[in-house]
């Protein structure tokens, strides 16, 4: 049963964690909303893991409110544990157990009777790829193999609101894959993911929302494009054989389209010269500037900043305030 | 790894049987006590050192001391017998902390945390099935002991009775390595910290010599060391002279323990993350 239909899956309001003097969680003010994958992206240290920890109800707020899928962390915690799943930073699987026994224990633990837990077992332990060492002791299987054991821990009974911290740290490019097609196939199903990473393109790929977290607090949020847009506007790159042309390019150009640097930043890349031109003005008129300066370039490329840029100016300038 | 891992079959995601009554604690007990056992089974040479020793000590003793302070190795194992049983079922105690520790250490309490069941079932269960361990550890002392000689007055209604009442005090004593599972650092200090208070706590005992022969300090600690009334009670009982009051003293301890790390493990559990 879902209480609170119409309550976005997380919500907190200034919500505080201290530990000593460290200020982990700042005043943090978030909205995941139903449905989809939200990204919380940040530096190690910002205060990511202690989030997933108070929305999960391992960790008492020293301040502040949360709420999950509308029901208060604190107050309610018992009704938050039964709507989510957790996989932390680590594989939290048992080593001295079998795959098999990892996701029975799971399985008993939430209500299945020992026949039905162990049909739920198999069918996991075979869409995970994990049916020829399910009878293996978990201690001997590849940190990949322990991952996926992990996440199917997760999934043993469908969560509304997954927490993923940090899911693909450590995984080789395949595991990987495997687990954003569950993220996927999940989301697709009703269920909400929120998803910690140091992967940018884990967070382009996946996320519809991001939230970006420097030092406990919100620095930024909105979808992919509205970030990377956030941090100026798109760059048209010109590349050009000559160097005495970009030299001259960029004398035409720089006062035209306002760059702030008037040689247009310039760098070498397979023998010619690459200026970025900030898109302040149409493409057609820049061609048309470099056409009366005489400049024949030979190519263009339009690029918008990645999610790495935007993460860098985002989480510096929230370190320096 | 190999390279042929099979995109997920995803129809598994949605979990038919979902929405079922929350499990009672009495089942998060009995899964967690099942989990302990498993452990036993996968892994029984982690157990081999911990029985090895209370072995040796009633092969050694029996035969290199008891001829000097009984007049026989036989007179000297009706004696000695009990001590080293306490003695194995004692040093099995804490591998109730060593596991929650590792637990901490892995991450896995952080998933049973956030599960819908009660918190503590996972240390109430994960101790009592180590029960099963001490049971083995007794059974293969008493086995030792019999082939060796040891012949139990009280028959096998007073070994029974004695090993449940050990088994008792074990389960309380188990609750402090709980405890210091849940502080420690790594099971590394948790085993070290163990032998270090269980070794002198058994030797500085009526284990195995009669105090009479010790200083009068130690004989002072001797009397209240709880070691001492649980090995007594046991001589009781496996003699068929059991009083009444040795095993009420034993029964006493083991609330006082219970009722001091219980709350205090618990607590510990709930704060504690990795």
């Amino acid at each position: 049963m879902d209480d609170h239909p119409s309550a976005p899956a997380v919500e907190t309001v200034a919500l505080l964690k201290t530990f000593g003097a460290t200020r982990a969680v700042d005043g943090l003010d978030l909205v995941v909303p139903r449905g989809g994958v939200y990204g919380l992206l940040g530096p190690n240290g910002a205060g990511k893991t202690t989030t997933v920890r108070l929305l999960a109800s391992l960790l008492r707020p020293d301040g502040g409110h949360a709420r999950v899928l509308g029901h208060d962390v604190v107050a309610d915690a018992a009704a938050v544990r039964r709507d989510i799943a957790l996989t932390g930073q680590f594989a939290s699987v048992d080593t001295d157990l079998t795959g098999a026994e990892n996701l029975v224990l799971q399985a008993r633990l939430l209500g299945h009777s020992r026949r039905s837990a162990r049909a739920r077992a198999d069918e996991l332990l075979n869409a995970f790829g994990l049916g020829d060492a399910a009878g293996r002791l978990v201690g001997t299987y590849s940190g990949g193999m322990q991952r996926r054991l992990d996440v199917a821990a997760s999934l043993v009974r469908t969560p509304r609101l997954l927490f993923l911290d940090e899911p693909t740290t450590g995984l080789d490019p395949r595991s990987r894959r495997q687990v954003w097609d569950v993220v996927r196939e999940l989301v697709d199903r009703g269920s909400t993911v929120l998803l910690t990473t140091q992967y940018l393109d884990e967070a382009d790929q996946l996320a519809d929302l991001i939230g970006v977290v420097a030092r406990g607090r919100m620095v930024a949020t909105g979808s992919p494009d509205t970030l990377k847009r956030s941090i100026g506007g798109d760059v048209l790159e010109v590349r050009l054989t000559d160097p005495a042309d970009a030299v001259r390019a960029a004398q035409a150009l720089a006062g035209f389209v306002d760059a702030a640097d008037p040689s247009l930043s310039p760098r070498v890349e397979d023998g010619s010269t690459v200026l970025s031109v900030p898109l302040t003005r149409p493409v057609r008129q820049i061609l048309d500037v470099l056409d009366r300066a005489d400049v024949e370039p030979a190519g263009f490329d339009v690029r918008r900043p990645s999610l790495d840029e935007v993460f860098l100016a985002l989480t510096d300038e929230g370190v320096s305030a | 790894m190999t390279a042929t891992i099979p995109a997920p079959d995803v129809s598994v995601l949605t979990d038919p049987g979902t929405e079922g009554p929350p499990v009672t604690a009495l089942s998060a007990v009995r899964a967690f006590a099942w989990r302990s056992l498993l452990k036993l089974r996968h892994t029984p040479e982690q157990a081999a050192d911990a029985i090895l020793i209370p072995f040796i000590f009633t092969v050694l003793f029996t035969y290199i001391f008891g001829g000097a302070l009984s007049g026989s190795p036989e007179s000297y194992l009706q004696y000695l017998l009990p001590g080293t049983l306490v003695m194995a079922i004692l040093l099995m105690t804490v591998y109730g902390g060593l596991s929650l520790n590792t637990d901490v250490s892995r991450g896995v309490l952080e998933r049973f945390r956030s599960l819908p069941v009660w918190q503590a079932a996972h240390v109430v269960g994960t101790l009592l099935g180590d029960v099963g361990r001490y049971v083995v550890a007794a059974a293969l002392v008493v086995v030792l002991g019999l082939l060796l000689g040891w012949r139990p007055e009280g028959g096998p209604s007073g070994v029974v009775v004695g090993i449940g009442l050990a088994l008792v005090f074990a389960y309380a004593l188990s609750w402090v390595w709980a405890t210091v599972g849940l502080l420690a650092r790594s099971p590394q200090a948790v085993s070290m910290l163990s032998f270090l208070i269980q070794f002198p706590l058994t030797f500085v005992s009526n284990a195995f010599v009669d105090p009479g022969t010790m200083p009068g300090w130690l004989q002072g600690w001797v009397a209240v060391n709880p070691v001492s009334l649980l090995v007594t009670a046991e001589r009781g009982l496996f003699a068929g002279t059991a009083d009444l009051g040795d095993v009420a003293w034993v029964l006493g301890a083991s609330a006082a323990v219970v009722a001091v790390f219980v709350p205090l493990t618990l607590h510990l559990y709930r704060r504690r993350s990795s």
